[in-house]
């Protein structure tokens, strides 16, 4: 039963995402398949800020990278001899399929990481926060100055609208399954080992810069994997559409869900999607003055985050996983956390 | 004057200390001698209010020490000497000293400590423009006592103040040590040092993995065959 | 297009970015020497006290030494107010939740601001005898850019003499040396930290001020950029410490300044691009800063 457990997960995620393909109207479609993506982004987020300890507000700048890259390389030739007539003969031929555009995004996403990490990475974990903000800057403004590949402030448009809610949750399974599996695996308790007592870690023989440093790649691919989704989701994409906003929106998923409990960032995930669309609404049709309430919903976000740090800071999950809370033992003994050496009570 | 009642301290989940009771009289020396890791540096750092402790009391002149802010146990006269020296190596020595006396508002009384703790230990005169990271371990040793001084203590908690410091220093410090009772300050006294704080002090506790295993007047504990097997060496 | 006029205007025009960046990195590095806090709200406080600035202009039409002299005050409350309720409950937690507590606060003021008065831009106006030019050996400048270095030089003289001078600046010191080692020398440290905070808020109101004056805009995201880079500058000056602050402002400001004054226009758009990277390459060869000489890796 437990062993089938995972499989049948499988199945029934997408099978309703078939369903859903299937019967549901545009618009239930698209929330449906923006969950996904914010699923990817949040368990992806939580590897390096809940699992290795390293808090990355890079997420932006990794979708973006996916997102371009996935929109240079699938869109028709013919789209971009109009669009984009200065691109490289290789680039400008480029038609491929969505799944490998994407892969090729990742691979690039994960680079730059990995460029960025060696220096950053080698100082306290917050260093990298400012770090990565740093780099979803410089992101944004190559794609606003690179007029010849990324057509600059006026963006892409005009994508091939590939993302569906099956190759939404297609990929979404592939993200939880492998960090699912990094995070059970020796490489996921050195890295926990490493965010408790780097020094301990370091003893017990834990390398614990290239932990942190794989945690951070490999955040960094599902989060460029997630841009590819959603670019082929919205179809046009402009170097604005991956501002400080997602990152700030996707690293609430992770408090709120529980830094360092993956279905805690799942959970994160889909309330943080449904409330702001819920809220959107509300923005438009409450208005104070004949203003409408813009912002209202990003309000209420930065609130729920403040109140979490204040009275649960360990988010809805803290560290546990949804099997150990519903089905007790069986998930309890893999629950990957060790004995958290708790600060002293200070003063 | 002080009055320590079944204090039990965590760290996390480690329990450091087990129910620890002490007294000590006004112009005492009181010295707490154990080995490393018996829970000497934690109870010191209990009494100032680093940590708190789980359960139990500390009395002090009738004043309820347990929940009291740090900063305010050192203006009821409980001044904590911390191990390690911990000078702030990038203020001046009379800048440590400086910050030391802030709280307090009688400009006269400072400038008379000043000049105590500069008779006291000449070579902070000299120093007194120099940043304290400069020093050498025992001067700096001789700035954290001048500027534990500085805060006028009525009880001084001295944690390890000849730790790691050549033998002539430590002649120093045990010196002033005993110039201090002169002035009729109380002095609770950790040492590793088990036989020159036996030798200082009135009475002494031994310590042991969180519990006080003995106590009693120094001479006696500096007798007693169990204590100086285990902390005289022999 | 090289003229000597043409240098000496960049340099003015670095000179006034860098006392402005002066401004608000130090602020950042009074709060992280310490508590360790990377403020993210802090660009923030730049904003609220250019929205006011402009309030006291033209709502209070009041004069323009009173649109700087209330942001500060204002703001600089502002800031105690938001440690006391924000950041001092999470003091001993793990040093991200304040982190991600100033990303929060952050989002709040600037979708408080946007809820409020708009995403619009608002023009700043500035009083004639401070837009009026002036020219010097051929090098034309507004009053402003005096006003604007002027201040900044002041104010950064006057807490330089606050900081070594007074109790209260020593015990700021001791703070970022030793916070639990402080409070054993009978300073109240949450009377440390919230004059920290007033200072560090004050400042940036300030900047901010002078940022809308110098622009003459204010929207509710004024002041999140050169809050960021102005942790760029912290860091290059050595985070956590004051005169490094200024240093790496004035840097900052230079290296920016020139860097889009003397490259073609293809290149200088990358500008916000080039201080990210001059923070990665400062981070990767000397990760303390200029004149910051402890904190080496990690603590
Ligand atoms: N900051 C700390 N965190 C966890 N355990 C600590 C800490 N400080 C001390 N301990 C533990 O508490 C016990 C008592 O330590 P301490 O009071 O420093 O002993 P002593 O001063 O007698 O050498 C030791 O077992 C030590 O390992
Ligand atoms: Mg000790």
């Amino acid at each position: 039963m437990k062993r089938f457990a995972p499989l049948m997960l499988i199945v029934v995620v997408m099978g309703l995402a078939g369903l859903a393909q299937s019967a549901l109207n545009d618009y239930y479609q698209r929330v449906l398949s923006v969950i996904a993506i914010n699923i990817i982004l949040a368990v992806s987020l939580n590897l390096t800020n809940g699992y290795s300890g390293d808090f990355s507000l890079g997420h932006a700048a990794f979708m973006a990278i996916g997102a371009y890259a996935s929109a240079i390389l699938t869109l028709p030739a013919r789209a971009k001899a109009v669009a984009m007539p200065d691109l490289p003969p290789w680039l400008a031929q480029a038609e491929l399929p969505f799944i490998v555009a994407a892969l090729v995004g990742a691979g690039l996403a994960a680079l730059v990481a990995f460029l960025v990490g060696i220096p950053v990475l080698r100082l306290r974990g917050h260093y990298l926060a400012v770090a990565t903000l740093g780099l979803m800057v410089i992101v944004q403004v190559v794609a606003l100055n690179w007029q010849p590949v990324t057509r600059g402030a006026r963006g892409i448009s005009g994508l091939p609208p590939f993302t569906t809610p099956l190759w939404a949750y297609g990929w979404m399974l592939v993200a939880v399954a492998v960090i699912w599996r990094i995070v059970h695996s020796p490489l996921g308790r050195a890295m926990m080992a490493v965010r408790e007592d780097e020094l301990a870690a370091a003893c017990r023989g834990v390398s614990v810069f290239r932990t942190r440093l794989l945690a951070f790649v490999c955040g960094a691919l599902f989060a460029s994997i997630a841009g590819a989704l959603w670019a082929h989701l919205i179809t046009a994409i402009t170097p604005s559409s991956f501002s400080f906003l997602i990152t700030f929106n996707v690293v609430a998923m992770v408090v709120i869900g529980g830094a360092g409990s993956i279905s805690g960032s799942v959970i994160g995930a889909v309330l943080m999607t449904l409330l702001p669309e819920l809220l959107r609404r509300v923005e438009t049709t409450l208005a104070i003055g004949g203003q409408p309430l813009y912002g209202l919903s990003q309000i209420v976000i930065a609130l729920m985050m403040l109140a979490v740090m204040l009275f649960r800071p360990q988010g809805l999950m803290g560290r546990r996983e949804l099997p150990d809370v519903l089905g007790g033992r069986v998930g309890a003994q893999r629950a990957p956390s060790p004995a958290p050496a708790e600060a002293a009570g200070e003063a | 004057m002080l009055s320590v009642q079944d204090l039990h301290v965590y760290y996390g989940r480690i329990h450091a200390l087990k129910g620890i009771s002490l007294q000590v009289s006004a112009g005492e020396i009181v010295a707490l001698i154990g080995s490393n890791g018996a829970g000497k540096t934690t109870t010191l750092t209990t009494l100032s209010g680093l940590l708190r402790p789980r359960e139990g009391r500390i009395l002090f002149e009738g004043h309820d020490l347990t929940h009291l802010p740090a900063h305010q146990i050192v203006r009821l006269g409980v001044v904590h000497c911390p191990e390690g020296r911990q000078v702030f190596a990038r203020l001046s020595v009379i800048e440590n000293l400086r910050l030391a006396a802030a709280h307090r508002a009688d400009r006269d009384g400072v400038a008379r400590d000043l000049e105590r703790v500069y008779a006291l230990f000449p070579i902070l005169a000299e120093r007194r423009g120099q940043y304290a990271g400069t020093l050498s371990g025992g001067e700096q040793q001789m700035l954290a006592i001048g500027r534990a001084l500085m805060s006028r203590p009525r009880l001084l908690l001295l944690d390890e103040p000849s730790l790691g410091l050549a033998p002539m220093v430590v002649e120093t410090i045990f010196r002033v040590i005993e110039a201090l009772r002169r002035d009729g300050v109380t002095i609770l006294l950790v040492e590793q040092n088990a036989y020159q704080a036996l030798r200082l002090a009135d009475r002494a506790y031994v310590m042991e993995t969180g519990y006080i295993k003995a106590s009693g007047p120094a001479r006696a504990l500096a007798d007693d065959p169990a204590v100086k097997a285990a902390y005289l060496g022999g | 297009m090289l003229t000597p006029a043409y240098i000496a205007q960049q340099f003015i025009n670095a000179l006034n970015m860098g006392s402005i960046y002066a401004l608000v990195a130090i602020g950042l590095t009074v709060v992280y020497g310490i508590l360790r806090l990377i403020n993210f709200a802090h660009g923030d406080m730049m904003t609220l006290g250019a929205y006011l600035g402009l309030a006291v202009l033209t709502a209070l039409a009041l004069p323009a030494w009173a649109a700087l002299l209330i942001p500060m005050l204002v703001v600089g409350a502002l800031g105690v107010l938001i440690e006391r309720l924000a950041y001092r409950p999470l003091r001993g937690a793990p040093e991200v939740a304040m982190l991600i507590t100033s990303l929060a606060i952050s989002s709040l003021i600037q979708n408080g601001a946007t809820m409020t008065l708009t995403a619009q831009p608002r023009p700043v106006r500035l009083p004639a005898e401070l837009t009026q030019r002036v020219d010097v050996l051929g090098v034309n400048f507004a009053v402003m850019d005096v006003v604007i270095v002027g201040l900044a030089v002041a104010l950064m003289i006057a807490l330089t003499l606050f900081v070594q001078r007074t109790t209260l600046g020593i015990a700021m010191r001791a703070c970022s040396e030793n916070v639990r080692v402080t409070q054993l020398m009978g300073v109240d440290v949450n009377r440390v930290i919230a004059v920290a905070f007033a200072i560090s808020a004050g400042l940036a109101a300030v900047a901010g001020v002078l940022w809308s004056g110098k622009f003459g805009l204010v929207d509710p995201f004024t002041g999140f950029v050169p809050g960021l880079k102005a942790f760029v500058a912290a860091v290059i000056g050595g985070i956590g410490n004051i005169p490094g602050a200024m240093l790496g402002g004035y840097l900052l400001g230079f290296a920016e300044v020139f860097f889009v004054a003397f490259t073609p226009p293809e290149v200088s758009g990358y500008r916000d691009a080039f201080v990210f990277v001059l923070l990665l390459v400062v981070l990767l060869v000397r990760p303390t800063g200029l004149l910051g000489a402890r904190e080496v890796n990690r603590a």
